[in-house]
């Protein structure tokens, strides 16, 4: 619970996850409050990745509880669908439908899931568009933006569903490094507006000025979490210590 | 031994005739071989063993044995059997026409559905996850996405497919089909000009897939105007 009383949007609880014999998640518990921006950091192949998609189902938890917004994730099809529409998710290879037009790529759910007129999803995908600064690529296709590009059109498709958390996965990897202030940008104007963001990211400039809170997770275990005041200047835990002597070194 | 040309171009417009026989078989064949071929498909990735094993086991019988077979197994082999010949498929398989079409249908079926399977197998994995995450339903996914994807990414194989059964019509005329091989046969029996003859034959077969190949290749490019650099 919260200090004002509200159910957190997203509860994992004492969550595993095995791939084979490898154990990607160890007890994860973790909560999201509404309008909190979470960062989880940590180095590559500790679980970060596997946690957030396990909370849209893209990947399945082997035990453990999983809530988002009052649906619990169960192998009820229902109960997926309610997840899902309820959390946006942004990847780190942007995953844009490569046959469909931007505008198209906006329009699909909305129209296929909500069923939206086609006239409304259009109006609301352009006002989307001009969101995250490219109304004037709506007519054309994800092979011809540039990634920083590609990336907001998949943030604007995300938001598309009107999504009360948005996941990102590691957003701004895949980037030039020109690319990637445009994506952050965008993510941090979102975050202003009050969208509940999880955000799997090395960005440690937006997770300072943005976060809430800092989540580090280290084989499969949320070592620690803290306001990124502390959480820079005051690690608590030896591998928060050498994880960040070794990104901030440079 | 002499070559005469003007006997080629006498036959050429003899041979037209069986066309349009060649011609049917082919696009029969084709359309039905593609509706088994979806159909197989499907068995194949529904991920359940009771349609996907019978799937595999047809795909590995009809690409394991050549089409001649096939055709003479179901021309010479099936009206054996009483059963058969009481059966409503009779009038399909009494006569030659229905025979091919069959063979070739089954044929074209198993090819295809491997082919669509290659389509279905390289769309990314991502594309279909972001779409999970947006609320596709898993039929959604395959219809909007999947689909168009793996279309595009099967032509070049679909049209070497069609291409190869344009040429595996020529079996028809072993089983008294006169389709454009058959005629070119029958012109050789009567004139003892093989080597001229079939050199006409050659002629409208290279026509037909040049044909082909030229319209996939349009097909192709229309499909693949989101790519960069197609």
């Amino acid at each position: 619970m919260s200090e004002d009383g509200q159910q957190p949007i997203i509860v994992l609880e004492d969550v595993c996850k095995y791939f084979g014999d490898f154990q990607a998640l160890k007890n994860i518990n973790f909560q999201v409050q509404k309008g909190e921006r979470i960062v989880v950091c940590g180095p590559s192949g500790s679980g970060k990745s596997t946690m957030i998609r396990c909370i849209n189902r893209l990947e399945e938890h082997d035990s453990g509880k999983i809530i988002v917004n009052g649906h619990e994730l169960t192998n009820d099809v229902k109960d997926i669908d309610a997840v899902r529409r309820e959390v946006g998710m942004v990847f780190q290879s942007f995953n844009l439908f490569p046959h469909l037009k931007v505008i198209d790529n906006l329009m699909l759910a909305p129209k296929l899931v909500r069923k939206t007129s086609k006239a409304e999803a259009r109006e609301s995908a352009m006002r989307l568009l001009e969101r995250v600064y490219i109304p004037d690529q709506a007519d054309k296709y994800p092979s011809q933006l540039s990634g920083g590009q590609q990336q907001r059109v998949a943030i604007a498709r995300a938001l598309c569903m009107n999504p009360e958390v948005m996941l990102f996965d590691e957003p701004t990897s895949a980037l030039d490094p020109e690319m990637i202030s445009e994506v952050l940008d965008v993510m941090v104007e979102l975050a202003e507006e009050g969208m509940t963001m999880v955000c799997v990211t090395h960005e440690m400039g937006f997770a300072r000025s943005v976060a809430n809170n800092i989540a580090f997770m280290d084989r499969g275990e949320i070592v620690e979490t803290n306001p990124p005041n502390e959480f820079f200047n005051n690690p608590r835990n030896e591998r928060t210590k050498l994880f960040l002597s070794q990104i901030l070194s440079h | 031994m002499s070559f005469d040309v003007s006997l080629i171009i006498d036959s050429l417009p003899k041979m037209l005739r069986g066309l349009g026989l060649t011609l049917q078989l082919l696009f029969i064949s084709s359309f039905i071989g593609l509706a088994l071929a979806v159909v197989i498909l499907l068995m194949r990735i529904s991920g359940r063993w009771f349609l996907s094993a019978p799937a595999a086991v047809y795909i590995y019988v009809f690409r394991g044995t050549p089409i001649l077979v096939q055709i003479f197994v179901i021309y010479y082999g099936l009206p054996q059997f009483e059963l058969i010949r009481e059966s409503i498929f009779w009038p399909i398989l009494r006569e030659p026409f229905g025979c091919c079409v069959v063979a070739l249908s089954l044929n074209s079926g198993a090819y295809v559905s491997e082919i669509l399977r290659g389509g279905v197998l390289g769309v990314e994995k991502g594309v279909l996850e972001a779409a999970s995450a947006v609320g596709l339903s898993k039929r959604q996914r395959f219809i909007y996405i999947t689909t168009p994807i793996a279309v595009r990414l099967a032509i070049p194989a679909y049209s070497n497919d069609t291409i190869s059964m344009l040429k595996a019509t020529a079996l028809a005329s072993t089983v008294t089909l006169l389709e454009v091989t058959g005629v070119a046969r029958t012109i050789v029996a009567e004139t003892f000009a093989p080597y001229e003859i079939f050199i006409a034959a050659a002629i409208i077969y290279v026509t037909l897939a040049s044909m082909f190949q030229k319209g996939f290749g349009l097909f192709e490019k229309r499909m693949s105007r989101y790519v960069k650099d197609a």
